[in-house]
């Protein structure tokens, strides 16, 4: 049997639910595990439920599940709501100085509040005396907490231990989390693996305005950017964000943006100017559960069409949406070596589940990310910002440059960058800012893994998805004998390794976080149709057991 | 003189008489003294939006950035970030950065960023053929107002004073000496300098005369005495028909936002690589 643990602690917003359950997953992905943890949290700063899933495996898992083995409820609510998941009724720790006359109570409570007054610790430390707790309840030694509490509290490490070790003796074993001899991996958010994989393709600069989920790649990069010499700004508003990245392009430095839905509405004037003025930016949208503000901090995968088309006029552009921290990383430098290969905008379609969720990352690929190959002027002729060319890239050259007058423009121009209405050069011009794509398609399908297929390959029924809801899927198909395809790179469509994943499957299933099925709509021009579409659009992500309670019922 | 040759292929589209060819024939004198006086040709940036003001860029034989409505400053701001050794002159019409771009140069004014904006402020659109603006007197009777406005109008100098900007002036586009002057006073300011041209439109809003018969050149200011500044920057609303001050109102020395940045990027790709090795080795614990 394979050991799958999975923790639930739950309680008001401002608890602290988040930090503890990132210090719980780093323990148990010292003792070896996978780890993956789902957050749950509410929009707002104090009070509303929060709660974050870890599950721990011996196998990586990208995806929670629907039953729990260890509950650690801050309040009553979070055992009001949440017992009933419980594998045993009694599997639960709680403050039993806060949930004193629950009915049939039979968890191991821990008298915080008392411990804390006694230790006179901070309210905010009840987590660590929850942590502490929790882990003698699992039965891992203490010597592992100590050493990852050492590591994770930021400060006043003393007093937090004391108040974690008198939880940790409070409590009793209930089950055995037992180490597994396996090397431990790094602990990412999908928003982390994303910055980290802009920086291995050579971002200079990161710009961005807050807004769930991509505030954690603004914060992540500003935190690094010393140590990498990153620009990073916090700009006015979204329509700042991407005219300032435009200006970093002319100048020849390479960067990036993050968003969300409803700032990524105020950057198409600047994505448009992109696709115009020829200059590369790589734009991070993180989708939550939308129309307009929606659920803010819940998930969505509603913005297929919008990255493919938004944008007024017609120009080139790459769409990828990577489905777990490897891929973030991978396909984020790589988005950003495409982007300024081709001197286009390439948007990186994340989410919340994605975004925000809590992965291991396997380092052992770091270093694949190519470099981008930019066409530089040879100065040897003179410099046409926008010389036309069998692929349609024009040679590059960045101010100051003392043979060079460098033009970039927003209208219609010549080779030169100058203002032109001619209808022959406004003709040309369009043809040489497209022929980009079919270039540019031709070397994804040739070079990179564009479409990827898991579980049982030569499965006649198939389920299609993308995104951060492909780990799910994988794991509910391996378990039931069923193929899964992944379209990674959703445009330009690399039609080509479709087809070949789509040989002999008779039975196509789509699953979407999206409520009518967008990538089961655009691969119809392909000629592919789905035979049945399993959608949610609930602000939440598919459960292994939801989506194979799904999946056995078709 | 110099011999520098600034013309482009571009053929000139402004109405005879447009208070714009006094920016331009300016700016370019002003240009080239400064090539001449030691900065190179290359080295200037100038960045411009949309609107009649605008094409001042396809005029120029200089590196440019002919952007989008509203958005020169953003544009101009990451330029100078980009590469501070680059002297960024923005070009924007009042319609473009007092209507649709106004947050972004207040932000700019905000940071101290060091770039030069020149307002061409005719107080009305003439692109898209004769609206009211941010800065056209209450009543004025445009295409979108056949009955006259009802707001009273932006007064830009007291609101680039009251956001923090560090070098504040007015000119007018009849004659260009004073232009000349205020130009380069700006370019070679150290922070975010900001120029409103009170330039005429012959077309749609025609103020050669109502300006030529009030305006004055301030020769007793301070200009560091932000007191003054704002009472002088009050003398006239752009609504009242009082005397309009020209010139400078204001300069201070402050320390500016592209000097917060890091710079030296670590562009070699195995040590980013090895960084990177070395980031994940602290949080796999």
């Amino acid at each position: 049997m394979v050991k799958d643990f999975s923790i639930l602690i739950g309680g008001k917003a401002g608890d602290g639910i988040d930090r503890a359950s990132v210090i719980i997953g780093h323990i148990l992905s010292s003792i070896g595990y996978r780890i993956f943890v789902h957050r749950d949290y509410p929009s707002l700063i104090r009070g509303g439920h929060t709660f974050s899933i870890i599950r721990a495996s011996e196998k990586k898992v990208s995806a929670h599940k629907e039953k729990i083995d260890i509950l650690i409820a801050l309040n009553s609510e979070t055992l009001d709501k949440h017992r009933k998941i419980l594998k045993n009724q009694c599997f639960y720790i709680y403050d039993s100085d806060q949930i004193k006359t629950h009915p049939d109570i039979c968890g191991t409570g821990i008298p915080i509040s008392m411990i804390l007054k006694e230790e006179n610790a901070l309210e905010l430390m009840r987590n660590s005396c929850l942590i502490g707790a929790f882990s003698k309840s699992a039965g891992i030694e203490w010597d592992v907490v100590e050493k990852i509490l050492r590591i994770t509290i930021p400060k006043e490490v003393e007093l937090n231990l004391k108040v974690a070790k008198r939880g940790y003796d409070s409590a009793k074993q209930i089950i055995n989390i037992e180490k597994i001899q396996q090397n431990s991996l790094p602990v990412l958010t999908g928003n982390e693996a994303l910055g980290l994989g802009l920086i291995a393709g050579g971002l200079d600069a990161y710009i961005g305005y807050p807004m769930t989920p991509s505030s954690g790649l603004l914060h992540f990069l500003a935190g690094v950017a010393p140590k990498f010499g990153l620009n990073v700004i916090h700009a006015e508003n979204e329509i700042a964000v991407i005219m300032m990245a435009l200006g970093f392009a002319y100048a020849g430095k390479k960067s990036a943006v993050g968003t969300s839905g409803g700032g990524f509405c105020l950057m198409n004037e600047g994505l448009s100017l992109s696709g115009m003025a020829e200059l590369p930016v790589t734009i991070v949208l993180g989708q939550r559960t939308g129309p307009s503000t929606g659920l803010p901090t819940y998930t969505g995968q509603t913005e297929l069409f919008y990255a493919m088309y938004s944008g007024h006029g017609e120009f080139t552009r790459f769409v990828v949406a990577p489905c777990d921290c490897e891929q973030a990383y991978y396909w984020a430098g790589t988005s950003l070596a495409l982007s300024w290969k081709y001197q286009i905008p390439s948007i990186i379609l994340s989410d919340k589940t994605l975004a925000e969720s809590i992965y291991n990352f396997d380092p052992h690929k770091i270093e694949n990310i190519g470099n981008a190959d930019i066409l530089m002027w040879d100065k040897k002729t003179e410099y046409k910002r926008y010389l036309d060319t069998d692929n349609g890239v024009s040679p590059l050259c960045f101010v100051p440059e003392s043979k060079a007058v460098v033009k970039v423009n927003s209208y219609e121009h010549d080779e030169s960058g100058i203002t032109t209405e001619d209808p022959v050069i406004t003709a040309k011009m369009q043809n040489k800012r497209i022929k980009k794509i079919k270039f540019l398609k031709k070397e994804l399908e040739e070079l990179c893994q564009c479409v990827n297929v898991y579980g049982k390959v030569d499965s006649e029924i198939a389920i299609l998805c993308w995104g951060s809801n492909t780990p799910v899927c994988v794991e509910v198909c391996e378990e039931l004998g069923l193929k899964v395809i992944q379209p990674v790179v959703l445009y330009p469509f690399p039609e080509k390794q479709f087809a070949k994943a789509m040989a002999g499957v008779k039975n196509l299933i789509s699953v979407e976080c999206n409520a009518t099925g967008q990538l089961a709509t655009f691969i119809q021009q392909f000629g592919y149709s789905v035979n049945r579409k399993i959608l949610k659009y609930d602000g939440r992500p598919f459960s292994v057991d939801e989506l194979e309670n799904h999946l056995q019922a078709v | 003189m110099s011999q520098i040759n600034l013309n482009t292929s571009a053929k000139n589209t402004w109405c005879i008489g447009c208070g714009n060819f006094a920016i331009l024939n300016a700016i370019k004198l002003v240009l080239k003294e400064l090539i001449d006086g030691g900065i190179p040709q290359e080295n200037f940036v100038l960045v411009s939006g949309i609107g009649c003001h605008a094409k001042i860029v396809d005029y120029i034989n200089i590196n440019s950035f002919y952007s989008l409505h509203g958005r020169v400053v953003p544009v101009a701001e990451a330029i100078k970030i980009a590469n501070p050794s680059i002297k960024v002159i923005g070009f924007s019409g009042d319609g473009d950065s007092y209507g649709e771009g106004l947050e972004h140069l207040l932000f700019a004014a905000k940071r101290n960023i060091d770039i030069t904006m020149i307002i061409h402020n005719n107080r009305v659109y003439g692109l898209t053929t004769g609206q009211f603006t941010p800065t056209s007197p209450s009543g004025f009777k445009g295409r979108s107002t056949p009955f006259g406005n009802q707001e009273k109008p932006f007064n830009p100098i007291e609101l680039m004073l009251a956001s923090n900007a560090s070098f504040v002036a007015r000119g007018f586009s009849h004659g260009i000496d004073l232009l000349k002057k205020i130009f380069k006073e700006a370019i070679l300011h150290k922070g975010f300098s900001i120029v409103d041209v009170l330039q005429v439109c012959v077309t749609f809003y025609n103020m050669y005369k109502y300006y030529d018969e009030r305006v004055y050149v301030m020769n007793d200011n301070s200009e560091k005495d932000f007191q003054q500044a704002l009472n002088k920057a009050r003398e006239w609303d752009y609504n009242s028909d009082s005397k309009i001050p020209l010139g400078i109102f204001y300069r201070k020395q402050e320390k500016t936002f592209e000097e917060s940045f890091n710079s030296g990027v670590i562009d070699n790709k195995a040590r980013r690589v090895e960084k990177i090795k070395e980031l994940l080795s602290k949080i796999n614990v």
